[in-house]
């Protein structure tokens, strides 16, 4: 499954060269050596997350705050699970239940979880830039759990261990990424992360849902589903928000389905054996059908999600190795 | 008492280039040029200039007024409550006095919500110079005709805010390949085009005098061009921000960036520039809107748009003397002499009869503009860090000194 691209440890920079950031806020700026060295971290803890115990102690003694402004069930949970395995105190605060609700700033909020001396954050916002305002502002690691439009990194990711562990190398593979591009910080990261890997992109959404200058992304545009599925080795699904699908960005979930929804039928345009991804939820019936959702020999789905603690682990472990003192990195 | 400013460089009306000379001021007036003689005040070989009139702040600070030079603001109404009455206006053009006089600008509706017209005939009796709709546009075309109908009877010009809501609600940036790096909720630059268009039949329709506060965009200014050759009551304004940044400005989720409208993209920049050298842009303002942490802390699309702009007015507009785009004098037309005109107040110019409102300035005194050491109620600037050159080193309201 290793191939020559992704290498083997080695062939990294050493010690916190190899990563040289203190948080991880986004794809965007990251060096392709530097995702293929989080990758490549990854990849223990997949064995270790197969094993019946599933412990490590790298994180003994640290706490780990998952600050989440936004709902969310599948991503903290994924985090909360990545900090205990790898022996973390994880504790887990949801905005309905915080003093965000009383009013208390946003940086009110940091500087508490500052004070509580965390050894890393994670933070999910529903506004863009929010994650960024926070890291600038607390002493420890923190880790975007997704921020507005802007970027979800630790899905971005995933996305590309899983594509690596099913397809090989991620260089020169294209992959089709359809759906509501404009509003997703999945597709930015993802776009980010499959570019600088050397991947062809192409993107694919209604009009109405594409963003501004997308031609300046290294990637090809599409408005017309199959031509953009042609010849493609991965195709990516992104969620259709319910409260885009009232009118104001496309007409009715059933004509979404017809032009944007990914069937048996449209999957034959892509390559044989072309790998269907979706970051999940699903709304099942509109942007893709369950055939071909829960066809194991196309669907990743679920791998994602099993991919999604290990990077996660991976993430916690190296941002952290700073702060614990590990040889290289301090 | 006869008062005569000796050694001075002076902006006077008409001319493009400071003329070296004495400026002389009878009591709180501007006087003729004559023999007699009266208390002389050395200036040193500064440029002497009228004082600024800021067309459209958002606050009365007089801390970075007086620092900027700038004698008289007109107060936009959107305040807390809104000047929608003429009880209101009367109480804030009082404010600031004497140093500084404010001219408080009337609410062309109720609330500026953009439905019932406002009391515009009694708050002209109050004092009120001039309507507005505020930060927003009137999206009903029927209630702007009526409004501009009124305005032009009342011979009171209608200050708009030039963006279509339908395209810009919810939008905190222009698009642009910025604002979808930073997942930021955009709106198409059209959408001032398409209001100045609206607005510039409008004029065609009842001659009503409009000023168009803040054109950003090359489509837009055309338009105004265009209008302008018509012979149409137009006017128009901008900001030192949106002629000397762009877009890219916002990278990084900087929220005193976060202005309305947003920063444009260079093509527009340069447009804006060119705009101000032909004579198509006729006013240069701060839009002044001190915001403190509780407004400008927060997210990039949680922040309120705005910037503290009074005190960097005068020494950014001095880049483009500087950079040639145009003379000292014309930049006091921008700044002073059409402000003032548009208001119908009596000053802006060093012209005998006019208010002695003026200014020195030292052109060559360097400084860095730092967001912590500002004299506004707020450091809310995109220009922090930059080195400039320019300072005001007196201010005179009336003929007094402060």
């Amino acid at each position: 499954m290793t191939s020559q691209q992704t290498g083997s440890p080695h062939q990294f920079p050493t010690g916190s060269d190899a990563f040289p950031h203190r948080h991880l806020l986004g794809i965007a700026g990251l060096q392709p050596w530097e995702i293929l060295f989080l990758l490549e971290e990854a990849k223990q803890w997949v064995d270790l997350n197969r094993k019946s115990s599933k412990h490590a102690d790298r994180l003994d003694g640290l706490t780990v705050i998952n600050a989440f402004f936004e709902n969310s069930t599948r991503t903290l949970l994924s985090f909360e699970i990545a900090g205990k395995r790898m022996g973390a105190d994880v504790v887990n605060m949801h905005a309905a239940q915080s003093s965000i609700k009383k009013g208390e700033t946003l940086i009110d909020t940091a500087m508490t979880l500052n004070a509580m001396k965390a050894d890393a954050i994670v933070i999910r916002h529903g506004s863009s830039g929010a994650v960024q305002l926070i890291a600038d502002k607390v002493d420890c690691p923190v880790l975007n759990a997704g921020d507005g439009s802007h970027e979800h990194p630790t899905q971005a990711l995933l996305d590309a261990l899983t594509i690596q562990r099913r397809k090989g190398d991620i260089s020169g593979l294209t992959v089709t990424i359809c759906g509501d591009v404009k509003h997703s910080r999945v597709a930015r990261s993802n776009i980010y992360c499959l570019t600088t890997l050397g991947a062809k992109v192409k993107v694919c959404a209604p009009p109405s849902l594409l963003p501004a200058a997308l031609d300046r992304f290294n990637v090809e545009v599409f408005t017309d589903f199959d031509q953009a599925l042609e010849g493609s080795d991965v195709v990516m699904m992104l969620r259709l928000q319910n409260e885009r699908m009232n009118g104001n960005f496309i007409p009715s979930p059933r004509e979404y389905h017809y032009l944007y929804g990914l069937t048996r039928e449209r999957l034959a345009r892509a390559s044989d054996n072309a790998l269907v991804m979706h970051p999940g939820p699903m709304n099942r019936g509109v942007e893709i059908d369950s055939d071909v959702a829960d066809d194991p020999d196309r669907s990743a789905i679920i791998e994602q999600v099993e991919m999604g603690v290990a990077v996660r682990m991976a993430c916690l472990d190296i941002l952290t190795r700073e702060s614990r003192g590990v040889e290289g990195w301090s | 008492m006869k008062r005569i400013f000796t050694n001075a460089r002076v902006i006077l009306p008409n001319e493009d280039q400071p003329k070296t000379g004495s400026l002389n001021v009878d009591g709180d007036r501007i006087a003729a040029a004559d023999d007699e003689p009266g208390e002389e005040i050395d200036c040193k070989g500064r440029i002497l200039a009228p004082g600024i009139v800021d067309l459209g702040v958002f606050a009365i600070d007089k801390p970075a007024f007086r620092f900027g030079g700038i004698t008289r603001a007109a107060l936009m109404p959107d305040q807390s409550p809104v000047l929608d009455l003429p009880a209101m206006i009367k109480q804030s053009a009082a404010e600031g006095k004497p140093d500084l006089w404010s001219h408080p600008i009337a609410a062309a509706t109720i609330g500026l919500e953009g439905r019932h017209m406002a009391e515009i005939g009694l708050m002209k009796r109050s004092g009120a110079k001039a309507v507005a709709t505020g930060r927003q546009w009137i999206a009903d075309s029927g209630t702007m005709l009526r409004l501009l109908q009124y305005c032009k009877s009342l011979d009171l010009p209608l200050i708009v805010h030039s963006e279509d809501a339908g395209l810009t609600h919810g939008a905190v940036a222009t698009n642009s390949e910025t604002a979808t790096r930073l997942g930021l909720a955009s709106a198409p630059p059209a959408a001032e085009a398409i209001s100045i268009a609206r607005d510039i039949a409008l004029v065609r329709e009842t001659g009503g005098h409009v000023h168009f506060r803040q054109v950003t965009t090359l489509d837009g200014l055309d338009l105004i061009r265009a209008a302008k050759k018509e012979k149409l009551p137009v006017t128009c304004g901008i900001t030192p921000a949106h002629l000397l940044l762009s877009d890219i400005a916002i990278s990084d989720f900087r929220t005193f960036t976060r202005l309305s409208p947003p920063l444009r993209s260079e093509d527009n920049r340069l447009a804006c520039l060119e705009a101000v050298k032909d004579g198509t842009i006729d006013v240069i303002s701060s839009g002044h809107d001190p915001r403190g942490p509780e407004d400008k802390r927060l997210p990039y699309a949680e922040a309120a748009p705005g910037m503290a702009g009074a005190e960097t007015l005068l020494a950014l507009s001095l880049t483009l003397v500087r950079d040639g785009t145009i003379s000292t004098g014309r930049l006091f037309e921008l700044l002073s002499a059409n402000p003032a005109q548009i208001l119908g107040v009596e000053a802006g110019r060093l012209q005998s009869g006019y208010e002695a409102d003026f200014i020195l300035i030292d052109e060559d005194s360097p400084w860095q503009v730092d967001t912590r050491k500002m004299a506004a109620a707020a450091g809310n600037t995109p220009f922090d860090g930059l080195p400039v050159q320019g300072r005001v080193t007196a201010i005179y309201k009336g003929g007094r000194a402060y």
